[in-house]
């Protein structure tokens, strides 16, 4: 009998927990997560204003704009579309016109991209994985070439 | 010709851990007692083995042997001589080795330390420590060499990567091996156990050091990782879910669930299956950091070439380690013996409890690490899951173990009385909640911070609860008080700092929620007001140090007036990668800091600055150390470790041989 009970006591418990988690993993999910696109992507899925998203791409030569104060603004590309981004803060040490960047945030109205944060790579040779995939998909990310290009 | 010795080395090793992958397992199954004393030797020599290749590549790096694609990639002659030892394991082939070198030195251990285990547990033990030695010998031999060599050796390296040339990085990797890999011994002490089919408290006393001194290393590790991720991005973030970083936090959740439900089935012998299950589970969960980190499924610091053979390779390695050991973990779990009885409210009880939260968080951080992934390799989507998603999940999960921890201690086995030990309590509990009043009127501040730092209030003090009463029960003089100290198990002390620390670290993560954050324009002379303090930029000073060159921002830190330090946040340029990185000045001011870090650096001297006033936040870091010390105290406890088991066993009745 006391045997039974605790199994009972336990298995409640395990049950509870777990659909506890469950609950909160399913509620974390259908809010929190941000969907990646590259600028073309970005172009034809095009996303209600208001919703935190992630791009990615190249940061287009000759786009930084410094606004005065801590803003800046600049172009992501893919080479066939482009996404105006403006920034408020510091720009990561990497941060480099022609290099891959990944921006966080929201797209305005006006189709500017508002990012609050901003991710360059960790390492020189290496491209984010998504903006790499993300210009695969247009078709001018060129493996060896590229890499090579980037090591310079 | 050293390198080469080193290669020829590790094939030994490999040859080595293929023998000890059968005999002793035959002898186990033979009872031939001289199959199975072939294990330790041979561990021992293995271990010997991969250590001397390790020894030859780090050579090659000291001395720049630019004819190795290992230094060439990673390694520069200007490259100061401590990030040439270090950056050994700055790279995917060097730190394999280092990996299969902490196996197999766990290995050795065992072989050393373990006399008075029984002779067929030591030998399938060491034989399941064989087969991983051999899986991953035979990775780095196929698929990462380090020892390749290039047909015309350059003059010069490419130089490791800057992020990675830090002090922090000279100990973070080598202290998270000693965690992610030592819990491969847990691993095999549960196959071995699996393999024999004795599971009993002998199994549970022998396994628990090396649960901790994994759990030590483990927590120790996170720590240094954190710190360095700190001070070297220059974001003033210690912590930011990132996957790298979810993979060390599962093996460490599981491995803080395996430590504490091994006590149950040691003292108890309850609990039997579980305990075995996140035995496997904890290193499965390494395994799948391993794969995460080395593969690179991800993008990041430490993953540092993405070469498909090696995704694919650990990928098999995992599935044949997780799902060999769940299967037989099925075959064998149905025939356990139940073990001793409790009721639900008792010390058992509650750490059922702290286990059923532990692998619920566990298993928050694996989905929203590895949801991702899976959602990109079946519809293609790519997401994030970011700290919102951890800070909705795994923290609600978290703060019911942190009210519960004290409870957990006080609770007697068996059997427990929950208002008793409420009662006990109730003087951490009130001054948590004064804490927080006085907080709140005080400072003001974020809500959670203010609730959070009153639950770490109450989780120092409660941790002490118990040991107070035994040292100062009765009112009795300082005489009695050290003699008391004295006949306490060490153990007692070190489940108490533990937990103390657990709840400083919780203050520290509270107190992030009263910092200052300013990003600002500096021209030379300005100064800027942050928390408490006032900083006043000076100049822009040019230096060089051995392989970069930096512009440091002088700055001074003032207090109402009166200079209190000095910090030179840089931004460093690595010529041979073309590469900039910035290093932060960070002011310890009592347990807060100041944090600046600058870009931009303009001809007029002025800077973009980015400065934090966080205060406590010395506190993560300190009460990680103290959970350490905790874990420390507990394994210098003799009666803990093997001396116990020795006594047990003697006074056992000799157990009768099975007919042949």
């Amino acid at each position: 009998m006391m045997r039974k009970k605790r199994r009972l006591v336990l298995i409640s418990a395990a049950l509870a927990a777990l659909s506890l988690a469950l609950g909160l993993v399913l509620l974390a999910l259908r809010d929190n997560i941000v969907f990646f696109y590259g600028p073309s992507e970005l172009a034809q899925k095009a996303p209600h204003a208001g919703q935190r998203l992630r791009i990615g791409g190249l940061v287009r030569e000759g786009s930084l704009v410094h606004e005065g104060g801590q803003t800046v603004r600049f172009a992501v590309t893919d080479t066939k579309q482009d996404v105006v981004v403006t920034y408020t803060g510091l720009l990561p040490d990497l941060f480099r016109e022609g290099q891959g960047v990944v921006a966080e945030g929201t797209l305005g109205r006006d189709k500017i991209f508002h990012a609050d944060s901003i991710l360059a790579k960790h390492d020189e040779r290496y491209m984010p994985r998504e903006v790499a995939d993300a210009l695969k998909k247009q078709g001018v990310w060129r493996e060896g070439a590229e890499a090579a290009s980037m090591g310079k | 010709m050293i390198v080469e010795t080193g290669h020829y080395a590790l094939v030994l090793a490999l040859a080595l851990a293929l023998v000890n992958s059968v005999v002793p397992v035959w002898g186990s199954v033979a009872r031939d007692q001289r199959l199975m004393a072939v294990a330790p030797p041979v561990a021992l020599i293995g271990f010997g083995l991969v250590a001397y290749a390790y020894f030859a590549l780090t050579m090659a790096h000291v001395v720049s042997d630019f004819s190795l694609v290992n230094v060439v990639e990673n390694s520069h002659s200007a490259k100061p001589l401590i990030y040439k030892i270090t950056g050994v394991w700055g790279n995917h082939e060097g730190s394999m080795l280092l990996w299969v070198l902490v196996l197999s030195l766990f290995a050795a251990a065992v072989a050393l330390f373990s006399r008075s285990m029984p002779e067929d547990m030591r030998a399938n033990v060491l034989a399941v420590q064989s087969w991983i030695a051999a899986a991953f010998i035979l990775f780095i031999l196929l698929t990462s060499n380090p020892f390749a060599r290039l047909a015309g050796a350059p003059v010069e390296g490419n130089d490791l990567n800057p992020l990675l040339q830090d002090p922090g990085l000279a100990i973070h990797p080598p202290l998270l091996y000693l965690g992610y890999v030592g819990l491969s011994i847990t691993y095999s002490f549960a196959a071995a156990a699996l393999i024999s089919g004795r599971i009993d408290a002998v199994f549970a006393r022998f396994v628990r050091p090396w649960t901790l001194i994994a759990w030590i290393s483990l927590t120790l590790g996170i720590a240094m990782g954190s710190y360095w991720a700190y001070y070297t991005l220059g974001w003033g973030g210690f912590w930011f879910w990132d996957p790298v970083e979810n993979a060390s936090l599962m093996p460490w959740l599981a491995a803080t669930a395996l430590l504490h439900c091994t006590a149950v089935m040691e003292k108890r012998e309850a609990l039997k299956i579980w305990t075995i299950f996140l035995a496997i589970l904890a290193f499965s969960l390494s395994l799948v950091g391993t794969f995460l980190v080395r593969s690179g499924v991800l993008t990041s610091v430490h993953a540092f070439a993405s070469d498909p053979t090696r995704g694919v390779f650990i990928l098999l390695i995992l599935v044949i380690f997780i799902g060999g050991s769940f299967a037989l973990f099925a075959l064998r779990a149905g025939g356990l013996q139940q073990g001793g009885l409790f009721a639900p409210v008792s010390r058992e009880g509650a750490i059922v409890l702290n286990n059923l939260l532990l692998t619920t968080c566990c298993a928050t951080v694996f989905t929203g690490t590895l949801y991702p992934l899976a959602l990109e390799a079946v519809t293609g989507e790519k997401i994030s899951v970011g700290p919102p998603f951890f800070n909705l999940t795994f923290v609600p999960l978290f703060i019911p173990l942190f009210i519960l921890m004290p409870f957990g201690q006080l609770l007697p086995w068996k059997r427990g009385d929950l208002a008793g030990v409420a009662q006990r309590l109730a003087v951490a509990f009130g001054a948590g909640l004064v804490f927080m009043a006085v907080l709140a009127a005080w400072r003001g501040g974020p809500a959670v911070s203010v609730i959070l730092s009153g639950v770490a209030v109450y989780v120092i003090l409660g941790s002490f609860v118990d040991l107070v009463r035994r040292l100062f029960g009765g009112g009795v003089s300082a005489d009695m008080v050290s003699q008391r100290a004295r006949g306490l198990p060490r153990h007692a002390f070190g489940t108490a700092f533990a937990h103390a620390g657990l709840g400083i670290t919780l203050l520290g993560l509270a107190a992030t929620g009263w910092g200052a954050e300013k990003i600002t324009a500096l021209k030379p002379g300005e100064a800027v007001e942050i928390g408490p303090y006032e900083l006043t930029f000076e100049s822009v000073v040019p230096r060089n140090g051995p392989n970069y060159s930096e512009l440091a921002g002088r700055t001074v830190i003032r207090s109402k007036g009166a200079v209190v330090t000095t910090i030179d946040p840089a931004t460093r340029f690595y010529p041979t990668r073309r590469m900039n990185r910035s290093e932060a000045g960070i002011a310890t001011l009592g347990l807060g800091q100041v944090y600046m870090s600058i870009a931009d650096v303009a001809a007029n001297g002025a800077v973009n600055a980015r400065i934090f006033w966080k205060p406590l936040v010395a506190l993560i870091w300190i009460g990680a150390l103290i959970m350490a010390f905790g874990g420390c105290l507990s394994l210098s406890d003799l009666s803990f470790r093997i001396g116990i088991a020795r006594r047990a066993r003697k006074a056992q009745a000799p157990r009768p041989q099975p007919a042949e």
